[in-house]
């Protein structure tokens, strides 16, 4: 794959969920992703989107998503207006998305949102002229984060396609693990689901799965399933997305992955989560060679940086 | 013998037929067609028929375009229509799903912005046409009950 062979255009278009971009698509993202990466950490400048401006909407917390989005049109030359709180907006008043869309449109080049309505970011871009990119869709779509874990385990692998990934965790509620889980699938990854029985991964992911010519496995035990992978894919057991809190106290802290757990598994194992982490994964992994996820949360920089220059159709 | 028509032929407008027994008032409501209608409308319900029972709907003097009524194959995807002049079938159709759904059908997720306060009509990706089967188009989620939620 050659960055240069085939130039795409991106110019104006949307990224709200990762079914829209085909593997073609995909893996040029991820080579330009790879070239944005001196201009990430600052070892290198160039101001692309000068005298472009980002609306940052979101209507939920964050912190990684949020600050890589705002880092990465910093480092591009870009300016940033928007809001990570919507109490001071005019929501509070009763404006609907569509219209808080519209004005926002108005004001800037491209839209970053998050917002707790699955579906909001589709509906986003059908109200603005500027790209819209989802930051977050409740419990639907997350595609950045789907193309940063992506970046991430190419970086660290040198292929998506050959490996075999664990995800665990959360499978149910989850919005990282179906997008990835997919994305995944369409590289022919092997894949194994470990989960409490409660949370396993819905049957549509597995069709989905099974339609990109992948039978996932699954499992709820952790400690055989990661004997022999190379990605161990954590995720937190989301306590907002659970509709009875009774549930979530049976479930939390369902597995940890500590060093001992480690040492059963192959040197070469990464292990990964979207963050923020609860009690999926020690303190005391964070120092060894298996933790790459805070290398995972920096590549959220230059994947954005990628996905910002490309829609704006300011490049390298 | 001669057959015994439970509804009387229609001299013109539109016949709906091979309707699954019990879902003639959903096509009725998939139509707007409403208690207020100005239509002469004949409901035949639970019909004896070579395949069963089935639901009949007669529209006088009005000819509902084919294409509007593909919507009813969301519940009766083996639905016929035919266009009746001066008695006679002039024409016949076989209803077809288009490939999307607009307004017709509510999305069972509460937390989809379609359900939410915002200017936007439910929209639906058909991903199959019989038996019907269609995903949000904003939160890609798949009704499995259909008829109950046609809005």
């Amino acid at each position: 794959m050659s960055f240069f062979l085939i130039r795409m255009n991106f110019k104006g278009k949307d990224v709200i969920s990762i079914k829209d971009f085909s593997k073609k698509e995909i893996n040029y993202i991820l080579e330009y992703s790879k070239k944005m990466v001196p201009y990430a950490k600052g070892e290198k400048y160039k101001d692309i989107l000068r005298g472009k401006i980002l609306s940052s909407l979101f209507f939920e917390p964050s912190t990684r998503t949020r600050l890589s989005f705002d880092s990465a049109m910093n480092r591009l030359g870009g300016r940033i207006i928007g809001f990570s709180d919507p109490s001071g907006t005019s929501q509070k008043k009763g404006e609907n998305l569509a219209d808080t869309i519209r004005m926002a449109d108005s004001y800037s080049d491209v839209i970053v949102i998050r917002h707790p309505h699955e579906g909001a970011a589709r509906l986003a871009a059908e109200f603005a002229d500027a790209p819209v990119l989802n930051a977050g869709d409740g419990a639907g779509r997350h595609p950045t984060q789907c193309l940063l874990d992506l970046f991430t385990i190419l970086t660290e692998k040198k292929s998506i396609s050959k490996n075999r990934i664990v995800l665990l965790g959360d499978l149910k509620y989850g919005r990282t693990v179906h997008s990835l889980a997919y994305a995944l699938s369409m590289y022919k990854a092997e894949l194994t689901f470990v989960s409490p029985k409660s949370l396993r991964m819905p049957k549509e992911v597995f069709d989905e799965c099974n339609e990109l010519g992948v039978e996932p496995k699954q499992t709820t035990n952790l400690e055989k399933a990661i004997k022999d992978a190379d990605v161990l894919y954590a995720t937190r057991i989301q306590k907002e997305r659970f509709p009875d809190p009774a549930e979530y106290n049976r479930v939390v802290g369902s597995y940890n992955i500590d060093n001992e757990l480690l040492e059963k598994a192959d040197e070469d194992l990464v292990v990964m989560h979207p963050l923020p982490r609860v009690t999926e994964i020690s303190h005391e992994v964070d120092t060894t060679k298996h933790a790459v996820y805070f290398k995972q949360a920096f590549n959220g920089v230059p994947v954005r940086m990628a996905l910002l220059s490309l829609v704006n159709g300011g490049m390298l | 013998m001669k057959k015994e028509l439970k509804i009387p032929r229609i001299k013109n407008g539109t016949v709906i037929d091979h309707i699954p027994a019990g879902n003639a008032v959903k096509v009725l409501r998939i139509l707007g067609i409403h208690e207020k209608t100005t239509y002469v409308v004949s409901v035949a319900i639970n019909v004896k028929s070579k395949l069963g029972r089935k639901d009949i709907v007669k529209v006088e003097n009005r000819e509902l375009d084919p294409h509007e009524l593909d919507k009813i194959a969301l519940i009766s995807p083996k639905a016929t229509i035919n266009i009746i002049r001066d008695y006679d079938v002039a024409e016949k159709h076989k209803v077809e799903l288009p490939k999307e759904i607009t307004g017709i059908v509510s999305c069972p997720n509460p937390t989809c912005v379609s359900n939410a306060n915002e200017p936007v009509n439910s929209r639906f990706k058909v991903v199959c046409k019989d038996p019907p089967r269609i995903k949000c188009y904003y939160c890609e989620r798949e009704p499995d009950d259909i008829a109950e939620r046609i809005i």
